[in-house]
């Protein structure tokens, strides 16, 4: 107990968390729990953002050091905004992503943050990309994060289908989120989704409440 | 158009009184003396045509090449001094590989000319450095913006052009080029017209042998510059010099 309580000084408010980025046709769908835990057994905040726009069309998601995460993010959306100046276009998603891969690499001993990057653009649509921890990139048609993903890792593999709609990928990430912060001690709060598409950006919050009950609930 | 400078020549950093920096016009005229490079955007690549003066036959092949890489997908193509264009190679080189470190995909042609611009135009600015002896084409072929053809000169501004020459022959090159209607040509029939323009605008009189170098980027290459293949280029030295002949027969004024 005691090296425990040690630790959470150490490492400060983190996120165990669950974050999760999933294209449909014509977007994506972005979303995470909003708990901030120290030490496994606090709850710091229950409402909190993980969900950090970084441009226009463009999301990030944080999980990790919640200290490290807002310092990278919000070092991130000054060099995309520039990047974005200079080319007088919207920056690619791939171009963000790669833009906190850089930050992630080159300080990897100082952070422990890992990201998920999603949004559209023009070039290529809706995109998804994970930046773990030590700064590795990845793309993908989606993908979970957090420590509360290892809960939903069997759901989301079974369920997921390519080309989904709006609203059927509303649905599969509400149920991933529901079905995570149902088992995850650390993750918890409402969910807090993003639908990113060439139009827009939507919020959708849904409190602990109106989420979506399982058998045992 | 010569006219000297006296006293407000001496430096990049001083003004003459009618607005003239001379150093760089000085610049441009080094361009003037070296032998014609042309670009030419068509509707599917970029094609590059110089016109490399061989001043001994103690040369070897291929040697002082002035068509360069500057990254897979982007060709650059320079006319003045040699050395100092090769330098800004390295530089427009480095550029194009941080952005792609930092960003992760091809840098946009645009962006790269800019780029490259504001560095020979640093070297406008003090009296301590000399301005940059060359004026370079770059070219580049991507699958969504299509083909791009930038050219940079001493002075550091960047224009973006359809057809553009440098060099001595350059008026006459580009009264050439207005001639094609490259909007509508492909890759393969602008190979055999810059050819022809190479070879219309070298003058026999004063400079002897010459070797042609061509390259491009294009559909054709799936977006990577290289140097023409064998064959093409023997194609289109071919329809270069029979046509130079027909006119020949036809008409005598050339240049």
């Amino acid at each position: 107990m005691e090296r425990k309580y040690m630790e959470s000084q150490i490492k400060g408010v983190s996120t165990g968390t669950t974050i999760l980025a999933v294209t449909f046709n014509g977007g994506v769908v972005i979303g995470s729990d909003s708990r901030a835990s120290m030490g496994g057994n606090y709850v710091c905040s229950k409402t909190i953002n993980k969900l950090i726009q970084v441009h226009d069309r463009i999301f990030c998601c944080i999980a990790g050091s919640l200290a490290d995460a807002q310092a990278v993010t919000k070092m991130a959306k000054f060099q995309i905004s520039l990047h974005s100046i200079q080319m007088d276009s919207p920056p690619l998603v791939k171009a963000a992503a790669s833009i906190l891969k850089e930050l992630c690499y080159n300080n990897k001993e100082e952070l422990q943050a890992g990201f998920i990057t999603a949004g559209w653009d023009k070039k290529r649509g809706p995109q998804v990309y994970t930046v773990a921890l030590g700064g590795m990139l990845l793309s993908m048609p989606f993908t979970i994060g957090g420590s509360g993903s290892t809960y939903i890792y069997g759901y989301t593999d079974a369920k997921y289908k390519p080309d989904m709609t709006k609203e059927e990928c509303l649905q599969f990430a509400t149920n991933a989120l529901a079905l995570a912060m149902g088992r995850d001690n650390v993750s918890g709060g409402v969910a807090h989704l993003v639908v990113i598409t060439e139009e827009g950006v939507e919020h959708v919050v849904i409190p602990g409440d109106k989420l979506p009950k399982f058998h045992d609930e | 158009m010569s006219s000297i400078g006296t006293g407000y020549d001496l430096s990049a950093s001083t003004f003459s009184p009618d607005g003239r920096v001379f150093q760089v016009e000085y610049a441009m005229k080094a361009v003037e003396n070296s032998s014609t490079a042309i670009g030419i955007r068509c509707k599917d690549g970029v094609v590059f045509g110089v016109e490399k003066l061989v001043l001994s036959k103690l040369y070897e092949q291929g040697s002082n090449k002035r068509i360069f890489n500057i990254d897979r997908h982007v060709g650059m193509a320079v006319a003045g001094l040699l050395a100092d264009a090769r330098s800004l190679s390295e530089v427009a080189r480095e550029e194009a590989s941080n952005f792609r470190s930092n960003y992760g995909h091809n840098i946009p042609l645009k962006h790269l000319s800019e780029r490259v611009a504001m560095y020979v135009h640093a070297y406008t600015l003090y009296s301590a450095v000399r301005p940059f002896g060359c004026s370079f084409i770059l070219g580049s072929y991507d699958k969504d913006d299509g083909p791009q053809l930038y050219m940079v000169d001493p002075s550091g501004i960047s224009y973006g052009y359809w057809g553009c020459a440098i060099g001595k022959a350059k008026q006459a090159a580009k009264t050439e080029i207005e001639k094609l209607q490259m909007k509508d040509m492909t890759c393969r029939e602008l190979v055999k017209e810059v050819a022809k323009i190479i070879y219309i605008v070298h003058d026999e009189v004063k400079d002897k042998a010459f070797e042609l170098e061509l390259s491009w980027v294009g559909e054709v290459t799936n977006g990577k510059h290289e140097l023409v293949p064998k064959d093409v280029r023997e194609e289109a030295e071919k329809y270069a010099k029979d046509s130079l002949e027909e006119e020949d027969d036809s008409d005598e004024d050339n240049m």
